[in-house]
């Protein structure tokens, strides 16, 4: 991979208007059309959704259910394409033509009761040329391995640039100008750590001149430990990490370790492959590393039942489904849990395959479901195996309490053998010793209370489930339908056929083989997938738009050369995450303003041209930790366990059981209630409203995208919650002690919270609005009282003016631009 | 090309086409006029005339008895602490607690006597739902897959074991839309205390009324049973209506300009709902507001119907719903989970539903809106012929039971007075009429015009359904 050209950031050292010109003029030259005119048809992009959507359920790679021995899906050999469904070049003669074109309902496929839409005109056309084209199939392009794109030598065009600019032309459209620095620096900021700019920070980027200033910018953000936080947020609903077990009772559960050590990765910026193998199998190293182990608690996030009412063997084979799920969601963005009951109706994955993969996961030496509801373990949410992590202060203070338990248990053990070896008859005994009788009971309340000091401490101590392989290895077996009683034939450890082989010298492979097999430059998804992740993170929508999905039914690429580009160039700089990231904020197609006119946002609602910049609403968690850092509430502590800020009362009672445990809400208070949102604890059966609210996932999946909507329940919350209107609040109040006039106030609060500055109209509509709500809560001082009643007056600030401020913040905390990414 | 890489949002079209309609259209006609997306049209249009436009989902959480309240067996008092037959049992898998241990019979002591015109057998404990029988649609012959209740539970109320499938009132939202523009489609009640006792009780979760992968849009809105009915509905303190309203008038002014500035209709959308959210600060408390209601209506639904959170209560609030035109309200009664001391247990669950249960019906019926609207009764599955725990004539305990179980129907098209479905002499396996879980949902979308096999969405690769991927019926034969 030396061969991969280094990035052409330089270019962003040019004044835009030299790049404009340069862009223009390679426009004028460039003849090249990687694309295609709409007359040569490609299989992969053309034909292939078409025939996987509407053919391959019943003529596809899932033997059971061929019909007529014939699958579409492949050209050549037994029931292929070819045989005689397809006539290269004759459309006449080939049946699959025919058969689409028919009028017959008992002939025309597909057929009407296979409830399939029905081609359409345009459709059918596209059949009829391609296969008078030749019919070329071509091997499904995201099983491929990536192939570094041609590159034209475009001066000064960055790949990304490159690559954008390219498919813009054959659409017939220019990109947009640059954002202005305002839009830079707040764009910025939230993308690469989920936080809004200071003003100090706004005002350090708008004095710097110098070309180097929006690198600066974007090194600085990148190097802020709330980076690692940011970026574990998105890999967190890929895990579906959470806080209790999701199932039956919903007990905590303890994974917090898991989660610091996330966020450690991104900020150390541990290489990719290296993020797969220790999570995959961290604890197959030689000599693991704390950190290798904590990361293999990976394999503990899925939901797991508690004891008591399922059958154990059920519960096991759920367990491993679920992780093998996951991996194939977050590694390799497969669908192979389709494979569960029956070959895969769409891509390649037999159910031989998917229990292959199951093979390597079915070896957990570990209880298939989690603990009874009492002892030491419960209460720490915690299920064997795991490693405790004390701090050194606790490590010293456990060995003293350890030692007084072992010191009590010899005293004990040492009365005892006194007494045995005193050999008289009980009753002798009994009768002329009581005082020795007393003696060891004495001895062994204090053994007790050793034993309770010591696992009262044990609770303060934070510590990592991990994986952990049984020496003897489990068989596993393809499981008939799916069902975890059916056992068919045994499976040995394999990774699916048509990926490229694993390579493995053991007899038997092992999860660390898998894991580099995962990571080989040779496999096509995983450097794809992950590359495809980061870009949907900063451009709003992947390149490929069903991230969880790269298989047939997935989406084709919108730009697929880009695509390559990025994931070799991962690949080929040692994954390393920070630096592939940085170059996609260079890009000036990242740097690009986001507004537009009303008719390009309806022609390409979702920007997967990327002519502008993309607007998007920013997930649940970015909104609340927006509004807790601009109104100084925000406690920028990293790490630790998850905290409770405050709920609407009863949430938890209404759907937990008796025993559930923790059962009833219980909301933290101080510095713990501002903490960032992803320290927020996560119950699996009713999650924080404040952020389901706002499309966060319930975490009982992997999630690779979240849905964005915008409802009345968001506005509700936004307009009402009470933490968020006591940091509109808290601004308000922050501001007017500066004693500025009424219009820098109001625009000090706006800069704040929006980063940009309000126009003179904006001003004129914001004096109206303080002035008429003053002369409300002049006339009505107890609402003013009650709106703000928890703070602190400044000097010579009223209630009433108080109040009337706190709505002008909580209005521009409600504005569009507020929540939204632009 | 272009619709494949792009894909289409139709929730994006519709939004816009809501914008340049300026929302100025009544939302019942846009509900039956435009539909949410190509497929559901499809599936609309391929449908029967629909019988049924709102339905209310009456979930009995935790699997009554179907022996001791629907299901008559009255030979197997002759079969008292008998060994189950294996030849009925056919070492079926059981749960953990049963397992391994002998499977004696318990009879019911509930004493059935046939009722209405149509003579079906109804249970002494259900004296006020036995005067309605004539409209009941009562299937002894429901069955599922799970024997646990989270799989179960989430079976009946997603079509799917796995976590995070869409649930019924999600899909049936993103298949019809709405019909009313200030309040949401798919709400749900949960009852806040139950009469039988504390102890077997199970757990709910959020993803019961989950959208999945449906537009969130879609997903249930739960009303709380104590503070604000929908959460942060209420103005907090220190902001009355007047000064919402007037915050509101320059929020608006100014994400309008920003609209002009920027050109992205999604600005637009954010106006209209901080709009509707307005709008529902006063039509939600209206809908919860009972207090206009007459004493005889009252009096219809029972002594319990004053008690904020009781099923009475969540009953009357739902007759209101359809009122209103809410499309899907699911109503979750927990407390039915009666493993052991199930005599002792059972009566008081009775009590809580059997009267709202037959005022609803009746009320409903007295306002014409019973004929639209599909009532349906059912838990996540049945009890064990066998006891679990003391065994007495008159004490015994059931376990859990997915092979049969009973519930009922009502309205929207249903049969009354007829029973549907046969089991053994033991009510331990179908015989006859089999309905599983996926042919009630089916039944379901049939009545509301919607053919179940049309209403798809694409995710991870499939076209998901409600009904999934085995085969599904409508069971005509209990359709009017």
């Amino acid at each position: 991979m030396s061969d991969s050209p280094e990035p052409q950031t330089t270019a962003l050292n040019l004044p835009p208007i030299t790049m404009r010109s340069i862009f223009l003029a390679a426009a004028w030259i460039s003849s090249i059309a990687t694309y295609g005119s709409a007359q040569e048809l490609s299989f992969n992009r053309d034909i292939r959704p078409l025939l996987s959507d509407r053919c391959f359920h019943c003529h596809g790679p899932d033997e059971q259910d061929r019909q007529a021995g014939l699958r579409l899906d492949r050209a050549e050999g037994s029931g292929g394409a070819y045989e005689w469904a397809i006539v290269p070049g004759s459309p006449q003669k080939s049946e699959l033509y025919a058969r689409i074109m028919s009028d017959d309902p008992d002939t025309v496929m597909p057929p009407p009761d296979s409830h399939k839409q029905p081609l359409t005109e345009q459709e059918k056309e596209r059949v009829r040329k391609w296969i008078e084209q030749g019919a070329e199939y071509q091997n499904f392009w995201a099983f491929e391995a990536p192939v570094m794109p041609q590159l034209s030598a475009e001066l000064g065009v960055a790949p990304i640039d490159f690559f954008v600019r390219q498919r813009l032309r054959q659409e017939g459209l220019a990109p947009s100008a640059p954002a202005e620095k305002r839009a830079l620096i707040r764009r910025l900021s939230f993308d690469l750590t989920g936080l809004p700019p200071t003003l100090a920070e706004i005002n350090d980027f708008l004095s710097d001149d110098s070309p180097a200033a929006y690198e600066r910018v974007v090194d600085r953000l990148l190097n802020s430990p709330h980076y690692g936080e940011h970026m574990a947020k998105y890999w967190l609903d890929l895990v579906r990490f959470a806080d209790t077990n999701g199932i039956h009772h919903d007990h905590y559960r303890e994974l917090s370790t898991y989660r610091d050590w996330v966020i450690r990765a991104f900020n150390d910026n541990l290489p990719y492959d290296d993020f797969v193998r220790y999570q995959l199998a961290g604890d197959l190293y030689p000599q693991p590393t704390k950190d290798q182990l904590i990361a293999s608690g990976f394999h503990r996030l899925h939901l797991i039942i508690d004891v008591g009412t399922a059958l154990p063997e059920e519960s096991f084979t759920r367990n491993v489904l679920d992780r093998v799920t996951s991996v194939g969601t977050a590694f390799m963005g497969l669908t192979v849990q389709c494979a569960v009951c029956h070959d895969h109706k769409y891509d390649p994955i037999t159910m031989r395959d998917f229990y292959s993969l199951y093979a390597f996961f079915n070896n957990i030496d570990a209880e298939p479901e989690t603990g009874r509801r009492s002892g030491t373990d419960f209460q720490r949410g915690l299920q064997p195996p795991y490693i405790n992590l004390p701090s050194r202060e606790q490590t010293l203070r456990l060995a003293d309490l350890s030692a007084e338990v072992a010191a009590a248990k010899a005293r004990l053990a040492s009365l005892k053998a006194a007494l045995k070896s005193t050999d008289l008859p009980d009753s002798v005994l009994d009768e002329s010793d009581a005082g020795f009788a007393e003696l060891v009971k004495q001895a062994e309340q204090v053994l007790k209370a050793a034993e309770t000091e010591h696992d009262r401490y044990l609770l303060s101590i934070p510590a990592a489930m991990i994986m952990k392989e049984r020496t003897e290895v489990r068989p596993a077996h393809i499981l008939i339908r799916g069902a975890y009683d059916k056992p068919g034939d045994v499976v040995p450890r394999a990774t699916p056929a048509f990926l490229p082989p694993m390579d493995s010298s053991a007899d038997t492979p092992s999860r660390m083989d898998l894991a580099n097999w995962l990571v080989d430059p040779q496999h096509p998804l995983t450097a794809r997938v992950a590359v495809n992740r980061f870009w949907q993170q900063l451009f709003g929508v992947g390149i490929v738009r069903t991230a969880e999905d790269f298989g047939a039914q997935g989406e084709w690429p919108s730009h697929p050369e880009l695509l390559d580009y990025l994931a070799i160039r991962f690949q080929s700089n040692g994954w390393n995450v920070r630096q592939i990231i940085k170059e996609m904020v260079m890009s000036e197609t990242y740097q690009q303003e986001s507004s537009a006119t009303p008719e390009a946002f309806q022609s390409d609602p979702n920007n997967r041209l990327l002519a502008r910049a993309s607007r998007f609403r920013m997930d649940s968690e970015l909104i609340r930790d927006q509004v807790l850092a601009s109104s100084g509430l925000l406690s920028y502590r990293l790490y630790g366990k998850s905290v409770k800020p405050p709920q609407p009362a009863g949430l938890w009672t209404a759907v937990s059981m008796p025993s559930s445990y923790p059962k009833e809400f219980q909301a933290d208070e101080g510095e713990a209630i501002y903490r960032r949102s992803l320290y927020t604890f996560w119950k699996r059966g009713m999650p924080p409203p404040q952020m389901t609210i706002l499309n966060a996932p319930s975490r009982e999946e992997c999630i690779a995208r979240r849905e964005r909507t915008n409802t009345p329940l968001q506005a509700l919350l936004l307009l009402n919650e009470q933490e968020y209107l006591k940091a509109a609040c808290n601004l308000a109040a922050n501001v007017l002690e500066q004693d500025g006039s009424e219009l820098e106030t109001i625009r000090t609060i706006y800069e704040t919270i929006t980063t940009q500055l309000p126009t003179d109209k904006e001003c004129v509509a914001f004096q109206s609005l303080l002035s008429d709500l003053e002369a409300t809560y002049h006339t009505s001082p107890e609402l003013a009282q009650s709106l703000c009643g928890d703070i602190t007056l400044p000097k010579g600030i009223t209630a009433e003016r108080l109040a009337a401020y706190t709505l002008l913040a909580s209005t521009i905390y409600n504005l569009d631009i507020t929540k939204t990414r632009q | 090309m272009q619709e494949r890489i792009f894909g289409t949002d139709w929730a994006l079209a519709r939004r816009q086409f809501l914008q340049t309609s300026g929302m100025g259209i009544g939302a019942a006609v846009l509900g039956s006029m435009l539909p949410q997306n190509l497929r559901a049209q499809a599936a609309a249009e391929s449908a029967v005339k629909p019988a049924a436009k709102r339905v209310i989902f009456l979930f009995m959480a935790g699997a009554p008895s179907q022996i001791d309240l629907f299901d008559y067996k009255p030979d197997l008092v002759n079969q008292f602490r008998k060994p189950l037959p294996p030849s009925v049992s056919m070492g079926q898998r059981v749960t953990a607690m049963t397992k391994g241990k002998e499977q004696l019979v318990a009879p019911s002591k509930y004493k059935f006597s046939q009722q209405g015109d149509s003579g079906i057998w109804m249970c002494e404990l259900l004296p006020h739902l036995s005067r309605v029988a004539d409209d009941l649609c009562i299937v002894n012959s429901f069955n599922t897959n799970a024997i646990n209740h989270d799989p179960a539970k989430t079976f009946v109320c997603t079509g799917s074991e796995i976590p995070g499938r869409a649930s019924m009132g999600a899909w049936i939202s993103y298949g019809l839309g709405s019909m009313n523009r200030d309040l949401p489609d798919f709400i749900v009640l949960n009852s806040a205390f139950w009469t039988g006792g504390t102890r077997n009780v199970q757990a709910l979760y959020s993803r019961l009324w989950g959208s999945g992968p449906l537009p969130s849009k879609h997903q249930g809105v739960k009303f709380q049973t104590s503070g604000d009915p929908v959460l942060f509905l209420s103005n907090p303190r220190g902001i009355d209506s007047n000064i919402r309203r007037r915050m509101l008038d320059t929020l608006g002014e100014i994400n309008q300009q920003h609209f002009e500035e920027i050109g992205d209709p999604e600005i637009e959308t954010t106006i209209a709902q901080q709009e509707m959210a307005f709008r529902m600060q006063s039509s939600v408390p209206e809908l919860t507001d009972i207090s206009q209601e007459p004493q005889h209506v009252l009096d219809l639904y029972g002594p319990e119907v004053e008690k904020t959170g009781s099923f009475a209560r969540n009953c009357l609030l739902a007759r209101r719903m359809i009122e209103r035109d809410v499309r899907f309200i699911q109503i979750f009664h927990r407390g039915w989970d009666h493993h052991t001391i199930l005599p002792k247990q059972l009566p008081g669950q009775c009590f809580d539903v059997d009267q709202p249960c037959a005022a609803l019906i009746q009320d409903l019926k007295q306002r014409n809106l019973l004929e639209d609207t599909l009532i349906v009764f059912s838990g996540e599955f049945g009890r064990t012929a066998y006891c679990q725990g003391t065994l007495e004539r008159d004490d015994y305990g059931r376990d859990h039971h997915p092979r049969c179980f009973s519930g009922w129907l009502a309205g929207g098209g249903i049969r009354g007075g007829m029973m549907y479905g046969q089991t053994d002499e033991f009510s331990y396996n179908v015989v006859a009429d089999s309905v599983h879980v996926r042919d009630l949902h089916a039944t379901m979308l049939h009545q509301l015009g919607i053919d179940h096999e049309r209403l798809t969405f694409p995710f991870q690769g499939l076209d998901q359904k409600l009904t999934g991927v085995e085969p599904a019926r409508v069971v005509r034969e209990i359709i009017s």
